[in-house]
């Protein structure tokens, strides 16, 4: 073994001895260097750590990692997951899927995984595309899609994981993109400590069956001014000179050049407040890949969560029924003696 | 022996089955549950069968609304909730013409006589008054106003009349306790523990259970009650039990015995929910219980519980095995323990949901993709599902695979009494978690493989989460034997698979042999699994006393078979399967065995009656 792989702080000691897989060029590998890079900084043990994922180019993560981990079936993490996370509130416990693995098969299980509050760390690589079956439109594909199953165009209306997340009453949802590491790792620092579900959903692109799908918004050129950067307690501001700015009119969230606009009326973000219709409406602010989006944290609020509350009944059933004995449970019934 | 009610004296009858009929919500269940404790507790042997419509609320006063509550008490060892009954409380018309085809000749009705108004003749469907055409003829018929009468009783209450009409069910149970002399105590007990704090409810209750029983002491229309005496019965300490709180009784043992905090993930679905009812009573063991989202949720929770160290268990019916089964080849392939407990019902698809089939052991045995073996285990009497959560978590913590335990909506709702374990006889389950590596690497470095079996048992190592050094990924991909390493090799694939049939073949060496009920060289053999015991037992006492040598095996261990199970079959002139289903054992018994096993099956809702299997195995023999 190299030094590397004895120093907690140092991302060898993250890595695995297994070759990843992924295509050259792939987002994937950006994602898997932030994940690590932050273990290396974070203050948890490799053997407390469990990455967990379903079936998918995005799921064969857990075996590039050196922690524990279960590659299971398609869209079942969340489930599976809930199950350690109960049983094991200790651990250090991430989810790692792609759009259809989460959004299609799985969806059910992230909409419960999120209402219950299940303390889970779950990245969503959304590439809208399904890679590992080689390219089929996904439920993140914009309509019009033309892929093998899709000749003619899809017809399907996309999810908007956002949207959706903040609806099935998710305590912290962020966006991010597998672009910017620095981004990338202070998001999903910030999910990991979230105590509760968190949904980080990362704009990953696959070079070989949707390449692309994300310049418009993330290269380099275009930055500054398609993709707004949320920050708590502040103006949703833009653009190169933060010459633009988000309002709220209406009950949707409007692009306004603040020029135009008295200073009072810009959106202040507030990822706080669960109730606030403003993360909502941010969410939906760009329907397509050409419209100013918003990235970082939409929400991050306060609840109880699951398996804290799970193991608080169990202590609350050792104080009033006391202690079980199996000799008293055969007999808490009606009994009856023969001699 | 006969089937029906064998009078000792003119007071004292051996057996009697008693059969409560009414609508759903006339509280059926519950009058037969009352019956059957107090009954148990004066030391009677009994079998019930509770069967209820899968509406929560039919159309009143329908057919379609009967609830009924079939119970057996007897001063001998029985094992079926009887044949036919010899007394049939009818509630109501719907109830008479349901019901009245069951009650054996010359038996006994009791009718709520007001609920025979031309309405409720009407929807039940008769067209004229069986109470004066001649349906009854034959039977010793008693028209009891039970409405009226309670109403009656309750009158000083001031209860709604609504309110107090339910109490009817009392009256008609503290009728039949007078009829059967069993003492009105612990009901009067029951009812002010159940309702004390509804004073209006367990007065009425109160009332009506007292007006029943001195109307049975004074109406002269009964004649003497009857006794039934206690059953002769092993010393010790008993209980009355269902199959589904045996089962979570024995699941929480198995917790015990195998030192692991207990995880349940379950979706609600008849018959299996009750098991996941009673759990959820018991946190104070430790016991998680997570009623998920679904069925896939409630094996996939339950298998990352496995991989956390828990003793896990999903609680299902048939319907839920079938969207389980991804996620148990999951479990086969990452070798992880987990039991899933499938409470037969009527299928396909959503069936009979209320009533009993034994047709899911093909799906048990084969219902996964690819080679998926997995050892099957099933409970025979409501008691035994205790010791069959307990056998099925010793099989899948030791060998650490998923384990199918197979009941039944008989055995889940059923019950019978059960002589309490000394529960320090209780086997010692437990497994230790793997800590330290066991394997090198080409540089002579200690490692873990997650794969390097036991030599005995073939099982893995089970190494969970928060163990330094052990750190290792399990998937459904196929693995390189040793490191569980992702591996696509051809020959790798073929040893994995082979070795992973092994580890479960093996176990036919860790389970009790077959032991026979006969002389062992019976010309006949029977063979048995599941909720059928009671009526095979039932049966062949009866062809024993007409001089008919058979000998009786009931399997508890369906995959694998115990060694001796080729011997037990060999040279026998007939070998007959009765299942409750279209033939299932058999055809692996003659695929396994080459052995000219005969089929007798039902496929209807209900258990076999003795009847039925004396008349079909002398057929068989005949020919």
């Amino acid at each position: 073994m190299t030094d590397v792989q004895l120093d907690p702080t140092k991302r060898g000691y993250w890595t695995s001895d297994q070759e990843v897989r992924w295509c050259p060029g792939c987002g994937d590998y950006g994602i898997l260097a932030a994940v690590q890079f932050l273990h290396a900084e974070l203050d948890v043990k490799r053997e407390d750590t469990v990455f967990v994922s379903g079936i998918g180019c995005a799921a064969r993560f857990p075996y590039y990692m050196s922690t524990y981990g279960m590659h299971t079936i398609h869209g079942r993490s969340p489930a599976i997951a809930t199950g350690l996370a109960v049983s094991r509130p200790d651990l250090n416990i991430w989810v790692v899927g792609g759009d259809g693995d989460m959004l299609s098969i799985g969806g059910n299980h992230l909409i419960h995984a999120l209402r219950r509050n299940v303390n889970l760390t779950i990245l969503l690589f959304n590439n809208q595309i399904y890679g590992l079956t080689k390219g089929q439109y996904s439920p993140t594909s914009e309509v019009g899609k033309v892929t093998k199953s899709t000749p003619m165009g899809s017809i399907d209306r996309p999810f908007n994981p956002i949207s959706l997340a903040l609806g099935a009453g998710a305590t912290f949802v962020a966006r991010t993109h597998d672009l910017d590491r620095k981004h990338m790792t202070e998001v999903f620092r910030r999910a990991h400590e979230h105590k509760g579900a968190s949904l980080v959903e990362i704009y990953q692109n696959c070079n070989v069956f949707n390449d692309g799908a994300y310049d418009s918004i993330t290269k380099r050129d275009v930055r500054d001014e398609m993709m707004i950067d949320l920050v708590h307690g502040e103006p949703v501001l833009f653009g190169a000179e933060r010459q633009r700015g988000v309002v709220m009119r209406d009950g949707r969230a409007e692009i306004v050049e603040i020029a135009d606009v008295d200073e009072s009326e810009l959106l202040v973000h507030d990822q706080a407040d669960a109730q606030s219709v403003a993360s909502m409406a941010l969410s939906m602010l760009a329907s397509d890949n050409y419209t100013p989006t918003p990235f970082g944290i939409f929400r991050s609020v306060d609840a109880p969560e699951y398996s804290e509350a799970v193991n608080q009944q169990i202590l609350l059933a050792n104080d009033r029924q006391g202690p079980g004995d199996l000799k008293d449970l055969l007999r808490s019934g009606a009994t009856w003696t023969v001699s | 022996m006969t089937d029906t009610a064998d009078r000792v004296d003119d007071t004292t009858l051996d057996h009697v089955v008693i059969r409560f009929a009414g609508d759903s919500g006339d509280g059926m269940q519950l009058t037969g549950d009352r019956f059957t404790s107090v009954s148990a507790a004066i030391g009677n042997d009994l079998a019930t069968l509770p069967e209820f419509p899968a509406e929560i609320r039919a159309p009143q006063g329908t057919l379609a609304g009967v609830s009924a509550f079939q119970v057996h008490i007897s001063d001998h060892d029985i094992h079926t909730p009887g044949d036919a009954p010899d007394v049939l409380v009818a509630m109501n018309p719907a109830a008479l013409r349901s019901e009245l085809s069951r009650l054996r000749s010359g038996g006994t009705v009791i009718l709520n006589d007001d609920t025979f108004d031309e309405r409720n003749l009407e929807k039940a469907g008769y067209e004229s008054d069986p109470r004066s055409d001649g349906t009854l003829d034959g039977y010793v018929v008693h028209r009891v106003n039970m409405t009226k009468l309670t109403l009656d009783a309750t009158a000083d209450l001031e209860v709604k009349k609504r309110d107090a009409e339910r109490s009817k069910n009392f009256f008609a149970l503290g009728l039949v306790s007078w009829m059967y002399t069993r003492p009105l105590e612990p009901t009067l007990e029951w009812i002010e523990a159940k309702f004390g704090k509804l004073p209006m409810v367990a007065g009425a209750n109160t009332a009506a259970l007292k007006a029943g029983h001195a109307f049975g002491e004074t109406a002269e229309m009964f004649g003497s009650p009857f006794k039934v005496a206690a059953a002769p019965q092993k010393p010790g300490e008993y209980t009355n039990i269902t199959g589904n709180v045996a089962t979570a009784w024995g699941m929480i043992a198995a917790g015990q015995l195998a030192k692991l905090p207990v995880f349940l993930g379950s979706y609600p679905i008849t018959p299996a929910s009750d098991i996941l009812h009673e759990l959820s009573r018991h946190k104070n063991f430790g016991v998680r219980t997570l009623q998920a989202e679904d069925e896939i949720a409630g094996v996939g929770a339950a298998l990352g519980a496995s991989f956390g160290g828990s003793l896990a268990f999903t609680t299902t019916s048939g319907p839920g095995v079938a969207l389980k089964g991804e996620t148990i080849g999951l479990a086969v392939s990452m070798e992880l323990p987990l039991v899933i407990i499938d409470v037969q019902r009527g299928g396909p698809s959503t069936g009979l949901p209320t009533k009993t089939e034994a047709s899911d052991l093909m799906m048990a045995l084969y219902g996964r993709h690819g080679e998926a073996p997995l050892p099957v285990v099933a409970a025979s009497t409501p008691a035994d599902c205790f010791l069959a959560a307990i056998e099925a978590s010793r099989l899948a913590v030791k060998y650490r695979t998923p384990v199918i335990l197979l009941t039944d909506g008989y055995l889940a709702n059923g019950s019978e009494p059960w002589l309490l374990p000394d529960v320090e006889t209780l086997p010692d389950i437990s497994a230790s978690f793997a800590t330290e590596a066991n394997g090198t690497d080409a540089d002579g470095n200690p490692i873990f493989l997650p794969y390097k079996r036991d030599e005995t048992t073939l099982a893995r190592p089970w190494a969970i989460p928060g163990t330094p050094g052990l750190e290792h990924r399990l998937g459904g991909l196929e693995k390189q034997d040793g490191t569980g390493n992702v591996n696509y090799d051809p020959a790798n694939h073929g040893r994995m698979t082979e070795l992973r049939e092994a580890k479960i073949n093996g176990i036919t060496n860790d389970i009790p042999a077959v032991e026979l009920d006969g002389p062992g060289d019976a010309p006949i053999l029977i063979v048995g699994w599941g909720s059928t015991r009671g009526s095979i037992t039932s049966a062949i006492e009866r062809l024993r006393n007409d001089g008919v040598q058979v000998d009786h095996a009931h399997l508890m261990h369906l995959h694998p078979f115990p060694a001796n199970l080729g011997q037990v079959l060999a040279g026998r002139q007939h070998v007959f399967v009765p299942e409750l289903n279209r033939g299932q054992l058999v055809k692996v018994l003659r695929a396994e065995y080459l052995v000219d096993a005969k089929p007798i099956n039902k496929v209807m809702g209900v258990p076999f009656t003795g009847a039925e299997l004396i008349e079909a195995i002398r057929e068989g023999i005949s020919q």
